[in-house]
């Protein structure tokens, strides 16, 4: 599956010479892509390469600087049922008075709207997220009494709990320990198996050279296909100024200017 | 017994004071809940403070001073807004700036008019027990207006205290309800300059929220918790001021206050007899594994 779109149907995102960027600052120029329903996309890069302005623009969240952004054929944050969004930064939450649950319950307002009681079926998907995410025995814990990985799980499973067709992810994998790791990818794979798109920020080259699609950015497109095609050494090397590869059972690290070897 | 109901059932101005009171303690008490949970203290100081010039000028005109605090905290909100979008200054530069700028013009205005001295004291501290029942039903009317908009908005409101990206995502614009959060505090300090002061307004929103803080773990019990500890600060308060001759708005505040000191001893006391948390649920250490 290339995660492209073939035949008639609307993408459920789709950029064309789009620049991303704060204020009229553009961070990366020239972005062209096209994602359809049940592909994956990994946004590859370095810190301030670009890969968060970017979510945030597919998120509606920043306006495109120029050229066009469309997520399901429409304007960026039309749909808040169909899109979640998992944030890279959670500050100044820790003090407010919430458990665990109704963190994850704040996912269903979009659909709930202003008054409107959760139904036994919002019930069923906040549980199910939080199971899912392995924190369902913290439900009733207040947040401020969770640890860092804990935290950061409660709010994948807020955005799990959506039961949104496209989920955007920056660095859901930080402050996860290698078994929530595995767990966050699963649930990742069921959502795909649902439907459902996926465009995740992440610093893990193995994972993103499993998606569908990766863009590798490095203040610019450095390069962007097939996961498993366009994440080569050559690539790694201008996205990161760093690279390596297994030599006789050992990591050789290439460095932009020179190369040394480093033992294991 | 008969000194603590007393003074509330042979003086009707006791009665009144004690009702306006009490109605001054449920709006704050909801709103202080969204000023201490969204981090909005300095404004509330700011425009607590910085609606004197308004009152002072619909003052001098003959107009009501209600409407002069509602002029100068919309001026205050709109000037903030458009300063800290339109500069790369921070919004509590900004807050600082207007502030300060609104206090001093509101002093000058007030400095210069000779017939002004007596009535500045009562803007600046209240005057809860010369409140009439058209101020109670104003009063009233804004708490209404304040407790359905807390009700209404109560999910917004909630997703912009967590996070206002996750509430622009939501499809609630956080800006919009920011806007109507500061709205909010506005009228509350408006509709209580009457009964506290603009001084000690700012004392009612804040020391009664920031109390329930320390041991709510909803904010609807959060909001609860707030209104009653600032109606035992408008009781007590009115009591000590009947009984002791002191100015009535101070000694609500300053029970406030103190209310609040007490209540953070009681927690802390409570959290060291609880003594460390379980390993597993609280350890900050506990998941956070380094990345492989």
């Amino acid at each position: 599956m290339s995660g492209a779109v073939t035949g008639g149907a609307v993408p459920v995102l789709a950029a064309g010479r789009l620049s991303v960027g704060y204020g009229r600052k553009a961070v990366v120029e020239g972005i062209e892509l096209e994602l359809g329903r049940g592909a994956t996309l990994a946004l590859v890069g370095a810190n301030g390469s670009g890969k968060s302005t970017l979510l945030k623009t597919m998120a509606g969240l920043l306006p495109a600087l120029a050229g066009s952004m469309k997520v399901f054929g429409g304007r960026p944050g039309r749909n808040p049922s169909r899109v979640a969004y998992l944030g890279q930064f959670h500050s100044n939450q820790l003090m407010l008075p919430l458990r665990a649950l109704d963190v994850v319950r704040m996912a269903r307002y979009p659909t709930l709207g202003l008054m409107r009681r959760a139904t036994a079926e919002d019930e069923r998907m906040v549980r199910e997220a939080m199971e899912r995410m392995g924190i369902g025995g913290l439900a009733r814990e207040p947040l401020s009494g969770l640890s860092g990985g804990q935290r950061q799980r409660v709010h994948i499973a807020q955005a799990l709990a959506r039961g949104a067709e496209l989920l955007l992810l920056d660095e859901p994998e930080a402050n996860l320990d290698a078994e929530s790791k595995e767990t966050l990818l699963s649930a990742v794979r069921a959502a795909v198996q649902a439907g459902g798109t996926v465009v995740i920020a992440t610093h893990d080259i193995k994972e993103a050279s499993r998606c569908d699609q990766a863009m590798l950015l490095a203040q610019r497109v450095v390069a962007y296909g097939p996961g498993c095609s366009v994440l080569t050494p050559d690539t790694l090397l201008s996205t990161f100024g760093v690279t390596a590869r297994m030599e006789e059972g050992r990591v050789v690290v290439v460095e932009r200017e020179h190369r040394h070897e480093c033992g294991e | 017994m008969n000194a603590l109901v007393d003074p509330f059932l042979t003086n009707g101005f006791m009665a009144n004071a004690l009702l306006g009171g009490l109605i001054v303690a449920v709006a704050c008490g909801v709103v202080g809940t969204l000023v201490v949970l969204r981090g909005l203290a300095f404004i509330g100081d700011a425009l607590s403070h910085g609606v004197l010039p308004g009152i002072a000028v619909a003052m001098l005109l003959g107009y009501p001073g209600i409407l002069g605090a509602a002029v100068g905290s919309a001026v205050m909100i709109g000037g903030i807004g458009y300063l800290t979008r339109k500069s790369s200054l921070s919004n509590d530069t900004a807050i600082g700036l207007f502030f300060v700028g609104m206090l001093a013009l509101g002093v000058i205005i007030v400095s210069r008019s000779s017939s002004f001295s007596g009535d500045l004291v009562r803007v600046l501290f209240g005057e809860l027990l010369g409140i009439s029942r058209t101020d109670i039903l104003i009063q009233a009317a804004a708490t209404v207006l304040i407790l359905a908009a807390a009700i209404v908005f109560h999910r917004p409101f909630l997703l912009l205290c967590f996070s206002p990206e996750q509430a622009d995502m939501a499809g609630y614009p956080s800006r919009l309800f920011h806007g109507i959060m500061l709205a909010m505090i506005a009228l509350t300090v408006i509709v209580s300059f009457q009964t506290v002061g603009t001084m000690l307004v700012f004392g009612m929103l804040l020391a009664p929220a920031a109390a329930s803080a320390l041991f709510a773990r909803r904010i609807s019990t959060m909001m609860a918790g707030a209104s009653a500890l600032g109606a035992v600060s408008v009781y007590a308060g009115l009591l000590a001021s009947y009984h002791f001759d002191l100015a009535a708005g101070a000694a609500i505040t300053l029970t406030a206050t103190l209310l609040f000191f007490g209540s953070f001893a009681v927690s802390r006391l409570a959290r060291r007899r609880e003594g460390p948390p379980a390993a597993g649920t609280a350890s900050p250490s506990g998941s956070s594994a380094v990345l492989p």
